[in-house]
């Protein structure tokens, strides 16, 4: 994951040089908030701002577009992003017991962030690598084949 | 084309990549140029080699087909110097070929065929040449210098090619109707955005072989008149991303996108668009909203995107199988591909396999091959030989079909009187052990999730069923629930916008008419047979086979677990949180679920 750059200045600057980048059509709006949200873990209310001013968007339609992508997020998420992958495929081959396992473990229900602001347990739709089911990310490690048992281990990785 | 004595091919399958498979290319590369071989060497970049999980990183030397496992940068001098310059196996990393390497897609089984997948696994998909060299790219040339559009589109359409997507429309019939539409501006979109849990063909085809979808884009561009396309890949696929816009840029330098293709009167580009994370995008409204920058809901249709699509201008959208399939259809002939398959299905079908089936994976096989055949004969049959009890196909949508199904050819018309689809080719194989009403919420809750909000009946109509269904598997069913489920069923179908809304019932549908004993006995009994609805369920430890060991106790989560050492311990059910821990540790099997 890249470094949260939370200074206000700097949410700007990054905001502007992407524009400058890709442009100012509203077919670009969605790469740009992909590319904010990889940069910042989250699209500030800050980057919403400048990105209106920047494409000459409403900003409530950049809100609207922002909800509506599960991979973009309005709210700061935790240092490390876990998404477990509530899928058929990952269900039925037993991942119901490692998503009750990472709960316990988290103390976190889904969608949650950790009051240290260390995790956020999500999940994640078909990530396509059902031949290894359950599977899991960390940030961007994804683990396939995951039993409850290895969880605390995968987890501690990240201490 | 330069010579190079060696070529190595390095595995970058996700969990690869995860442990490091570019890191290695990069310090191959340098490590390469440092002992001045690289002129001699080759890195190629490959899919999956062997099992990622405990190989990779990996790579082949060619053309000694020496396989090297677990290697880290450290390893890379020491392997340069031994292999490329010395000419010796440094037979510390290696490891012998294995039977089974890719569990992905393994060696075709007798009763497949492979179409599709022809080139997936076999050539270097980052390399153009190598697909030229398979016939690549030589449909395109037949079509620009011998066929008109109008004949192009006549041989898809006698072939019987019909939408892989999963609606099944004649593919040939879709291009004529674009073509026939006015308008100067027209677009050519591919959807790869595989939403369907379980269904990863796409994925595959487009990491293994990108050019066949070029390719059979620009065929289809030319035939319908379009000048700009556009592949949508799903953000969740992010070697697909990279592989497609590495094989259009190739195209690009090669002449074969941009101005004047092949010489020809004909201009056509494309484009890679990312979607992220909206699994209703896969519907073509939504997706050509979500390319022009929107939220990505569907809109009612008519106007058919063929009339008013992309930026109202005269779109057409194919899935990505139906367009690697029209470079064969064109080099093989129309009567070549009618010829296999069955009936109204013609040619084949990949289907990714996923649960609880021997042989999970992706499988490409003739229409009209049965289900049981898929499952037994291709899939190897059901994990630890325990009892088939049902099939869902076509992804989320889909419905599950029980036994007195698996004789059903596979083609779009049985499956869809059997009250399921074909949908993207997803078969998620279940056995005696799952209960059907978790099913069934499971995949509620899914599309609950995926429902855009836009139209009533999916948004309010899913979560209603969804409330009922974790209602019943609670225990808290009322005898009345399966009446209202099934009018819900009915009325989300009958009056949803799009094809999620329309598919969202099909799950509840087909396991109440399958399964109904299920959820009779959820209602009226308050049990779940299969064991799994955790409201329903306590874990007993028996007395004979419990030694007293300790280890349930000192792995309970909560601690609800009491005993002396050599003694039979107790479950506090009180306590007990019913997380299944204790019955998959037990080493005496001692712990029972009542």
């Amino acid at each position: 994951m890249s470094v949260l750059v939370k200074n206000g200045q700097n949410v700007r600057n990054i905001v502007r040089a992407l524009v400058e980048e890709k442009g100012r059509e509203k077919s670009e709006l969605i790469p740009i908030l992909q590319d904010i949200n990889g940069q910042f873990g989250y699209i500030s209310d800050e980057a919403i701002k400048e990105l209106s001013e920047r494409m000459n968007i409403p900003g409530s339609h950049i809100y609207s577009v922002a909800t509506f992508y599960r991979m973009l997020s309005t709210e700061p998420r935790g240092e490390h992003v876990i998404q477990f992958c509530e899928s058929a495929p990952c269900h039925v081959a037993g991942g119901r017991l490692v998503w009750e396992k990472l709960k316990q473990e988290l103390g976190l229900e889904k969608g949650e962030t950790s009051d240290d602001e260390k995790w956020t347990l999500l999940t994640t739709s078909c990530l396509g690598v059902c031949g290894v089911g359950p599977v899991m990310i960390v940030d961007n490690n994804i683990y396939g084949n995951v039993t409850p048992e290895q969880v605390p281990g995968i987890l501690s990785q990240y201490n | 084309m330069a010579y190079f004595r060696s070529h190595v091919l390095v595995s970058i399958d996700p969990i690869c990549i995860d442990k490091g498979a570019y890191e290695l290319i990069d310090a191959l590369h340098d490590e390469l140029v440092k002992q001045g071989l690289i002129d001699e060497v080759q890195v190629l970049e490959t899919s999956r080699i062997g099992d990622p999980e405990s190989e990779g990183p990996d790579l082949m030397v060619y053309p000694e087909g020496v396989h090297y496992t677990n290697l880290s940068l450290e390893d890379v001098p020491f392997l340069v110097e031994e292999h490329f310059l010395k000419g010796r196996i440094a037979a510390q990393y290696t490891r012998e070929a294995k039977e089974i390497a890719d569990k992905e897609l393994s060696a075709p089984q007798a009763k497949e065929m492979r179409i599709v997948l022809k080139n997936v696994g076999e050539i270097d998909p980052l390399n153009i040449e190598e697909y030229i060299a398979r016939d690549g790219y030589m449909a395109l040339g037949k079509v620009l210098t011998e066929m008109t559009p109008e004949e192009t589109i006549q041989e898809v359409l006698e072939s019987g090619l019909r939408g892989r997507g999963g609606a099944g429309f004649p593919t040939g019939l879709k291009w004529r109707f674009i073509r026939d539409a006015e308008g100067d501006q027209k677009y050519m979109i591919c959807n790869a955005d595989e939403g369907d849990p379980g269904a990863f063909a796409n994925r595959s085809v487009q990491e293994g072989d990108p050019h066949s979808v070029v390719e059979g884009m620009i065929i289809a561009a030319y035939a319908a008149g379009a000048s700009q396309g556009y592949i949508y890949v799903r953000a969740e696929y992010p070697i697909a991303v990279r592989t497609m816009r590495i094989a259009i840029d190739q195209a690009r330098s090669f002449g074969l996108l941009g101005d004047n293709i092949l010489g020809s009167d004909f201009s056509f580009d494309l484009d890679v668009r990312m979607g992220a994370g909206a699994f209703v995008c896969g519907e073509e409204t939504a997706l050509m909203a979500s390319i022009e920058g929107k939220r990505g809901e569907p809109r009612p249709r008519p106007p058919f995107p063929a009339q008013k699509g992309l930026w109202h201008n005269p779109s057409n959208i194919n899935n990505v199988e139906t367009f690697a399939i029209v470079p064969q259809i064109i080099l093989n002939g129309a009567m070549w591909f009618a010829n296999i398959g069955h009936e109204k299905s013609t040619g084949t079908k990949t289907f990714s396999m996923a649960g609880d089936v021997k042989n999970t994976g992706l499988i490409e096989v003739p229409f009209g091959i049965t289900l049981r055949e898929i499952i037994y004969d291709v899939g190897g049959g059901i994990k630890e030989d325990k009892k088939f009890k049902a099939v869902q196909t076509g992804g989320p949508m889909g419905g599950c079909l029980p036994e007195e199904f698996l004789h059903l050819p596979m083609d779009y018309e049985a499956l869809e009187q059997a009250g399921s689809i074909l949908g993207s080719g997803g078969l998620v194989v279940m056995d005696e052990d799952t209960c059907m009403v978790d099913i069934a919420r499971f995949f509620m809750e899914f599309t609950q999730e995926e429902s855009c909000g836009k139209c009533t009946p999916c948004r309010i109509g899913t979560r209603r069923i969804l409330e009922i269904l974790t209602r019943i598997c609670e225990g808290k069913g009322k005898p009345e629930d399966i009446v209202t489920l099934r009018l819900l069923c009915e009325q989300i179908n009958e009056n949803s916008l799009c094809g999620l809304g329309k598919g969202a019932p099909n799950p509840v549908k087909s396991t109440l008419d399958h399964f109904l004993d299920e959820y009779e006995v959820h209602i009226l009994e308050k049990r779940c047979p299969a064991k799994i609805c955790k409201p329903l369920i306590r874990f007993e430890i028996i007395d004979g086979p419990c030694t007293g060991c300790t280890l349930c106790a000192r792995n309970c989560p909560v601690d609800a677990i009491f005993g002396e050492r050599r003694q039979t311990h107790v479950i506090d059910p009180d306590i007990c949180i019913k997380c299944g821990i204790c019955e998959q540790i037990c080493p005496y099997d001692a712990i029972e679920i009542k």
